[in-house]
């Protein structure tokens, strides 16, 4: 008797507590589907009534939506693959490669992953003005194409894999750069997953680097273009239904990543607790 | 001639070696360790934005920007300190808030008893991972006037404030409840005096009505993120412990006071720490929601440090709230660090 009332006492608190973790997104979406005296009348409400896609045609029709959604595709994709790339490079030189100066890299990786992103807004500009760079995709994309914290998750990564195969490889013959290309990269692969993920959701969702980058609308990712919004580049009215169309259209991506990869995130929170 | 084959691997090596590790070097060292100097220098000056920071005209003004936050009474003190209480005041908030709210979850996940671990862990751990901006607009909607938060209020009879609109410290508002004292007419013993160009009354007001509304989505989208670390330690937990007390007869409150609670120390620390570094650096939020309105009490140090430079186009000034900011943080790092290493 006693464990069921545990039980059900336990069942009672997750549903409630999954109801405030996921309410809001069924607000989000019911909201982006209202008309405007609906969502300020029955905010809470999961059903739009009436109807209406107006908000979303909007989206398309009456905002740069489709500029900033093209520029966030541009930026994420080649962050992604950079970032995975050099990472990869980088951590296996780390790892496995003596040349001089590594164990002085390999600290100085650590103390950058330290620099918190907020108090680079204004370092990052100076950068981007001095060389030139302002208001570019240059600007927009190249500062941001590393990153300390994967170069350390692959470093950690290759140091915890057997040197066997690519010692064989390398007996047999094959250079430095064909073993790596061809024998370390695909047995890398859980972490260049993860790494992948990461990057993704990291450049998807940046919003510090393409404020201090750009001030061009035409050069504007997802999320600058929302906060944008916020600030009342709408003109009347607070057009509730269409900024929260323009968030949850802006979500769905890393929604859909995070629903297919869930274990990869999941690990990566893990990670951070090993690593301290 | 096996001897010269080494040597030349060795070279290649070497070689290779930096030639990997070169893109990463270049991009982090050109667009992270010589912004940062740039900054120093620019936190030294007075420049407006104008040309280059660099060039001979930009007045050199020591350590004036520094000093200006902490020794000189006028606008910049005060704004830099209102926002140094603002945030100090979130830190207190957010940090127990979001590790009790994490660790209690991952507890009640954790039960072996009960099923359907994946989907709760899932449905916690969502918010984490989307976008701060996104979330920041659906916060916003639900905190407005007419919107969800003051509607749920409603159903109790509440009626729910004007949040982003409230500048009203909840201390003040928990005080003048009880009859201590009277918001429209604070004691004078407090407004009257004060320390580094705030009176004590505005030192003593607690997070602002507006700034609890950030505080409650901040709190929301963290949480999850913490309850894996700590369900990862509760999974490393061996269960022979717990049995081991069962036996004894300690019951469900002693085993977690005295069995599972000091295993957690070290995730207990862990997520302390990462907290006070992260609430530090709240910015995105502010910049959506808020701006640092209403009355200055949603202002914090990294947000008046972009306001300041990119909004009044001082940018000596901005840089070098940046740079008091950074040593805090550092400071909060190089403290987990050492207490990491040194843990057993």
């Amino acid at each position: 008797m006693r464990t069921l009332t545990a039980r059900f006492a336990g069942y009672a608190i997750l549903v409630f507590f999954s109801l405030v973790f996921l309410y809001p997104f069924v607000i989000q979406i019911a909201t982006s589907f209202k008309t405007e005296a609906d969502a300020s009348a029955n905010p809470l409400s999961p059903i739009p009534h009436p109807f209406t896609t107006d908000s979303m045609t909007r989206i398309f029709d009456g905002t740069d939506f489709p500029t900033w959604l093209g520029n966030s595709i541009l930026v994420t994709v080649i962050v992604t693959a950079a970032r995975v790339l050099f990472s990869a490079m980088a951590g296996y030189a780390l790892s496995r490669l003596r040349f001089p100066g590594r164990r002085a890299l390999f600290a100085a990786m650590i103390g950058l992953m330290a620099v918190p992103g907020v108090v680079l807004l204004i370092p990052k500009f100076l950068v981007l003005n001095q060389l030139g760079l302002y208001n570019s995709y240059a600007g927009l994309i190249v500062p941001i194409l590393a990153d300390a914290a994967g170069v350390f998750i692959m470093k950690q990564f290759f140091d915890s894999v057997p040197v066997s195969v690519e010692e064989a490889a390398r007996i047999d013959g094959a250079g430095i750069f064909r073993t790596f290309w061809s024998v370390v990269l695909p047995t890398a692969r859980p972490a260049l997953i993860t790494l992948t993920i990461l990057s993704f959701q990291g450049s998807w969702n940046d919003f510090g680097h393409s404020l201090v980058a750009v001030q061009d609308p035409a050069l504007f990712t997802l999320p600058r273009g929302l906060a944008d919004l916020v600030s009342g580049s709408l003109g009347a009215g607070n057009q509730y239904p269409l900024k929260l169309g323009a968030a949850l259209l802006a979500t769905i991506p890393v929604a859909i990543i995070f629903m297919i990869f869930q274990r990869y995130f999941v690990r990566d929170a893990n990670d951070g607790a090993d690593k301290g | 001639m096996a001897d010269s084959k080494r040597t030349s691997t060795r070279s290649n090596e070497r070689l290779a070696g930096w030639l990997f590790i070169a893109p990463v070097v270049a991009v982090l060292g050109l667009f992270l360790v010589v912004p940062i100097l740039m900054a120093l220098w620019v936190s030294f000056t007075d420049w407006n934005g104008q040309g280059s920071p660099f060039q001979s005209g930009v007045p050199f003004a020591g350590l004036d920007n520094y000093t200006g936050l902490f020794a000189h009474d006028g606008l910049v003190r005060q704004n830099f300190m209102t926002s140094i209480r603002n945030n100090a005041y979130y830190v207190i908030v957010v940090v127990p808030l979001q590790t009790v709210l994490a660790l209690g979850l991952a507890l009640v996940v954790n039960n072996r008893m009960l099923k359907g671990k994946g989907f709760f862990r899932t449905a916690f751990y969502f918010p984490s991972v989307t976008s701060s901006v996104a979330i920041s607009v659906v916060f916003l909607f639900m905190f407005a006037n007419t919107g969800a938060i003051n509607e749920i209020l409603g159903f109790f009879g509440v009626s729910g404030p004007q949040w982003f609109a409230d500048p009203r410290g909840v201390l003040h508002l928990a005080l003048d409840a009880v009859g201590i004292v009277d918001v429209n007419a604070p004691p004078a013993a407090l407004s009257g005096h004060g320390l580094l160009g705030l009176s004590w009354w505005d030192w003593t007001s607690g997070p602002s009505v507006a700034m609890c509304a950030i505080i409650a989505l901040v709190v929301w989208t963290t949480s999850g993120t913490f309850m894996l670390m700590f369900l990862a330690a509760l999974q490393n937990i061996p269960t022979q412990l717990d049995e081991a007390g069962l036996i004894d007869g300690a019951t469900r409150w002693q085993r977690l006071r005295f069995v599972t609670l000091p295993q957690l120390r070290p995730t207990m620390f862990l997520v302390l720490t990462l907290g006070l570094i992260g609430t530090w650096q709240v910015f995105d939020q502010i910049y959506v929601m808020s701006k640092g309105n209403p009355a200055k009490t949603t202002l914090t140090p990294a947000y008046l440090s972009y306001s300041t430079a990119f909004r009044d186009f001082d940018y000596g000034s901005g840089a070098a709230i940046s740079f008091v900011l950074f040593l805090i943080i550092v400071s909060l790092t190089l403290l987990q660090r050492r207490a990491l290493r040194e843990r057993p």
